[in-house]
């Protein structure tokens, strides 16, 4: 039968024989509930925001559907269940334009004609690599990264990814060096490099990339003549100082000489309301660049992967409320940073460090003193145990393409606070069972 | 610049250079609005139906808990918001499924965890081409086709399109002659077939595909091994006789007939229900490989779940889906007559039909010559003189000149009078025109006057065999 569908079907491309995957599929059959299930696995390996619900209700109780169809005269109903433009709906883009600025201090501002709208961060991603690189060719990727790239990125495109190694020893910057090794390997491998693709802030480590490393980057791809793709879906999910710096800021700070500016037409921002307004489900992910072609070209492609206009109209309401999201804005950070406090303060008191992390859903936890050695095979033993006997889905650092064994991403926005106290003191067991053992 | 992008994002193969748009661009520079704009283009290239709102927009209002955005609903909204489950809610799915068998006068049963979400039926053509070709591969298409399919099924995948030619004698029916002659052409030049795509009812001809060509399709595949993808997004559009029969039926009425793991659906809830802003698509495969491997993919284009909620609600209310399909296709089945007579009031005739939110129309006698450059022509004309957006039969792929598909169920009852009226009147303009030049003593008419001149005097032969009867309007006039 095999033979009769086509190779992405029978390949591994899609991802979900990793670890990653295999960690839900456990908590699937046995999920944690504070009343039905108090002994069942904790999810930590989904980097969901739920701490600001109680907000968006609260606004939705404020500004009800019905009076928004009263306000317009007519029915919107009918009108958005036929909108189908795949420039979308033009109130969306504006309130998404100015979001996206708002949550970069106004440094930036975006020109809705240079926006595309796609389902989620997931298409936008899939989308820029079907118009920047050919079959074959190659991104440069810092690792550790997001697994789903291995999905998004590659499957269907058939476009490579290549890691930038990064290391602990400088809290896993990326390092000229680092980039300049990962360029040499692709052209060992006789791949074509078509761009470096960064996340910023990062997924998994929770930090936001310093002007250093963005300008690392930039001088790279000037001198490569090749693409900067930069994922900023967590943008909105700076809690703590440094300042978070997008790429188009970081460009804006740059005084070029005639030839290197036309680097602006290489630079492609990714946007979405999933992390910073916890709203997956509603599938809203956007594209933003100044290359016209990429541009029309990404925005035929978005035909693939629309955003239902009753989510676009719904969210062009609520950003629409600038007092309110400016509000939503600032509360949703204080809360995140007080939730990575209670997670980092906890694992500190069981000697279990993490990396500095100012931003993002997760942080990055250091357990390679819990390692029997310093290999993969003690990380997956030592996951095994969490998942299994501690009831903790947390993602392995190797899922996450980390080059050292020992690291772990585990969230912390995605529960409520009495859990994320219990998931503390399982690590804590955890911690103290292999003391015992080591003993 | 341009080199640093790759191919797909500077070729051609969006489709958005082909003639098809050229017409919207017409009417989006000058369209057409009753009191603000009354001598602009009226749109009649868009398949949208439009036509039963008001049963919607009433069953909205009746419902306040669908929507996560009123007070009533407000309580799903955390639960709604956060699901990204690529497996879709469990809810949506049932209903989907249900209201699939519903259409389907409950003939067939839908499992519901073979239901999988796509961005629109856009996506899931290419989300089937993804999982069942390789690039260079082919999938075989009946003529005339949906144009979108050269974009949907080949631009990101690479894969490519042979037409299975299908004429206006035998009313483009899809014969197993013409199904041989495009396989084994493909086979000539060395292309792999990896399936057959069919859309029933068909989009442009608006015709339901009978019993028997459907049961021949499936033994061809069957036996070729190559796969079988039904589009059946007009399903619920069906006005008239005979009625719809899905492959679903087809392969159910003899399981044991056919290979299941070669069989596969698209739907969508754009054109039954009018919801084309949704972006519901769905794929419904038989085959379980293809089935989990279109659901990991369907993260491209998940329906968002404020919509699966919406629908589930809407659709799981037997009460409204029981009127809602008959009503809708009254609707249309009105609509449509309006339309086929006004046609055949000044001789135009177009393919019986009884699905569908279009006509196919049979210009061929209006052509100045039987060619494409002809056909563009008229169709110019049609746009600049007529102020009407049509459809030239050429980027449907149809291989005669001189058809034409024209929507129906897009606009108001007055917007199909006025457009009825622009036809009447052009016609009676070229008529008074000949007549003048008659008098004046020039005899030099133009080749297109002369057409529709005679057919206004009176060789009243319907070249289609499948043309409205004439009315006694027409008669009148010879």
């Amino acid at each position: 039968m095999d033979n009769m569908l086509s190779r992405k079907v029978t390949c591994k491309s899609h991802g979900q024989d990793s670890s990653y995957f295999l960690g839900w599929q456990e908590y699937d059959k046995n999920p944690f509930h504070p009343v039905r299930n108090p002994s069942g696995i904790i999810q930590m390996g989904l980097a969901e925001n739920q701490l600001c619900f109680d907000l968006l209700e609260s606004w939705l109780a404020r500004n009800q559907e019905s009076n928004w169809f009263k306000k317009r005269g007519e029915s919107m109903f009918r009108e958005l269940a036929l909108f189908q433009d795949y420039h979308g709906l033009p109130e969306f883009k504006k309130e998404l334009a100015e979001y996206m600025s708002e949550i970069r201090q106004n440094k930036v501002k975006f020109d809705t004609n240079k926006l595309v709208l796609t389902a989620g961060a997931t298409s936008a991603n899939e989308t820029l690599m079907f118009c920047l690189a050919e079959p074959g060719e190659a991104f440069l990727i810092p690792t550790p990264y997001y697994p789903g790239f291995d999905r998004d990125l590659k499957w269907r495109t058939g476009v490579e990814i290549v890691p930038i190694q990064c290391s602990s020893s400088n809290d896993f910057k990326i390092t000229i060096s680092a980039m300049e090794e990962a360029y040499k390997q692709a052209q060992k491998l006789h791949l074509k490099v078509k761009g470096v693709f960064i996340t910023n802030p990062s997924n998994p480590l929770g930090t936001t990339l310093t002007l250093q490393e963005l300008n690392h980057v930039i001088t790279f791809s000037i001198e490569k003549n090749i693409h900067i793709v930069s994922d900023e879906i967590y943008s909105g999910t700076v809690f703590n100082s440094p300042q978070f710096i997008s790429i188009f800021e970081a460009l804006n700070k740059i005084s070029f000489n005639n030839n290197n500016n036309q680097i602006w037409n290489r630079v492609h921002i990714v946007s979405s309301l999933s992390k910073d307004l916890g709203l997956p489900g509603f599938r809203i992910g956007a594209i933003y660049s100044n290359n016209e072609t990429l541009i029309a070209a990404a925005t035929k492609m978005s035909s693939f992967g629309l955003i239902s206009s009753q989510s676009q109209f719904l969210l062009s309401r609520i950003l629409s409320d600038k007092i309110f999201i400016k509000k939503y804005i600032k509360e949703n950070r204080r809360r995140l940073r007080k939730r990575q406090r209670v997670l980092v303060s906890g694992l500190e008191k069981t000697g279990i460090r993490c990396l500095k992390s100012n931003a993002g859903l997760f942080c990055w936890v250091d357990m390679r003193h819990l390692l029997t050695g310093q290999t993969f095979e003690a990380e997956m033993d030592l996951w095994k145990k969490m998942v299994c006997g501690f009831g903790l889905n947390v993602s392995p650092g190797s899922s996450c393409h980390c080059n050292e064994p020992g690291w772990f991403r585990v969230c912390f926005a995605n529960m409520e606070e009495e859990t994320l106290d219990l998931s503390v003191q399982r690590i804590r067991a955890l911690v103290d069972s292999n003391l015992s053992i080591v003993k | 610049m341009e080199y640093t992008l790759s191919k797909i994002a500077t070729n051609d193969g969006h489709g958005e250079n082909s003639a098809f748009f050229d017409g919207w661009k017409a009417y989006d520079s000058d369209p057409y609005h009753p009191t603000k704009n009354p001598n602009g283009v009226i749109q009649m290239g868009l398949a949208e139906n439009q036509l039963s709102f008001d049963l919607v927009q009433e069953w909205v209002k009746k419902n306040p808990k669908a929507s996560i955005c009123t007070n009533e609903g407000v309580d799903d909204f955390k639960e709604i918001a956060i699901f990204q489950d690529y497996h879709g809610l469990p809810e949506f799915r049932n209903a989907v499924a249900r209201f699939m068998e519903r259409v389907r006068g409950n003939r067939v049963r839908f499992d519901p965890n073979r239901i999988v979400m796509s961005g629109g039926a856009t996506g899931a053509q290419e989300t089937l081409a993804f999982c069942l070709a390789d690039s260079g591969d082919a999938l075989l298409v009946p003529t005339p086709y949906y144009p979108g399919n050269d974009r949907d099924l080949t631009w990101r995948t690479g894969i490519q399109l042979l037409p299975v030619v299908c004429e206006s004698s035998t009313g483009f029916k899809i014969t197993r002659e013409a199904l041989e002659t495009a396989y084994k052409k493909a086979q000539d030049s060395n292309i792999k077939v990896k399936g057959l795509l069919l859309n029933n009812p068909s989009n442009p001809l608006g015709t339901t595909i009978d019993k028997q060509t459907l049961t021949e399709s499936l033994t061809f595949t069957n036996e070729k091994q190559i796969h079988l993808i039904c589009d059946e997004i007009y399903s619920a559009t069906v006005f008239d006789q005979p009625g719809f029969t899905s492959i679903a039926e087809i392969f159910e009425e003899n399981p044991k007939s056919y290979n299941p793991n070669l069989i596969h659906i698209v739907y969508s809830l754009s054109k039954d229900l009018g919801f084309p802003g949704f972006r519901v698509g769905i794929i419904y495969s038989y085959n379980d490989t293809v089935t989990n491997c279109a659901r990991k993919m369907s993260s491209f284009g998940l329906v968002s779940t404020q919509t699966q909620h919406l629908i589930a609600s809407m659709l799981s209310d037997d009460e409204f889906v029981d009127r809602f399909i008959p009503e809708s296709a009254k609707r249309l089945a009105k609509r449509h007559e309006i339309l086929t007579r006004g046609l055949a009031q000044v001789g135009i005739g177009s393919l019986k039909s009884n699905a569908g939110l279009f006509c196919w129309m049979d210009l061929r006698r209006l052509l100045k010559e039987a060619t494409f450059e002809a056909e563009a022509e008229l169709w110019r004309m049609i746009i600049e003189d007529v102020k009407i957006n049509v459809s030239p039969g050429a980027p449907f792929h149809c291989s005669e000149p001189g058809w034409f598909r024209v929507c129906f169920a897009n606009m108001d009852d007055e917007a199909v009078r006025v457009a009825i009226n622009r036809i009447h009147e052009f016609v009676m303009i070229v008529q008074t025109k000949k007549q003048r030049y008659i008098r004046r003593g020039k005899l030099e008419v133009s080749l297109s006057f002369r057409r529709l001149d005679e057919i206004m005097m009176g060789s009243m032969k319907m070249s289609s065999p499948h043309s409205p009867m004439s009315s006694p309007l027409v008669r009148a006039m010879t």
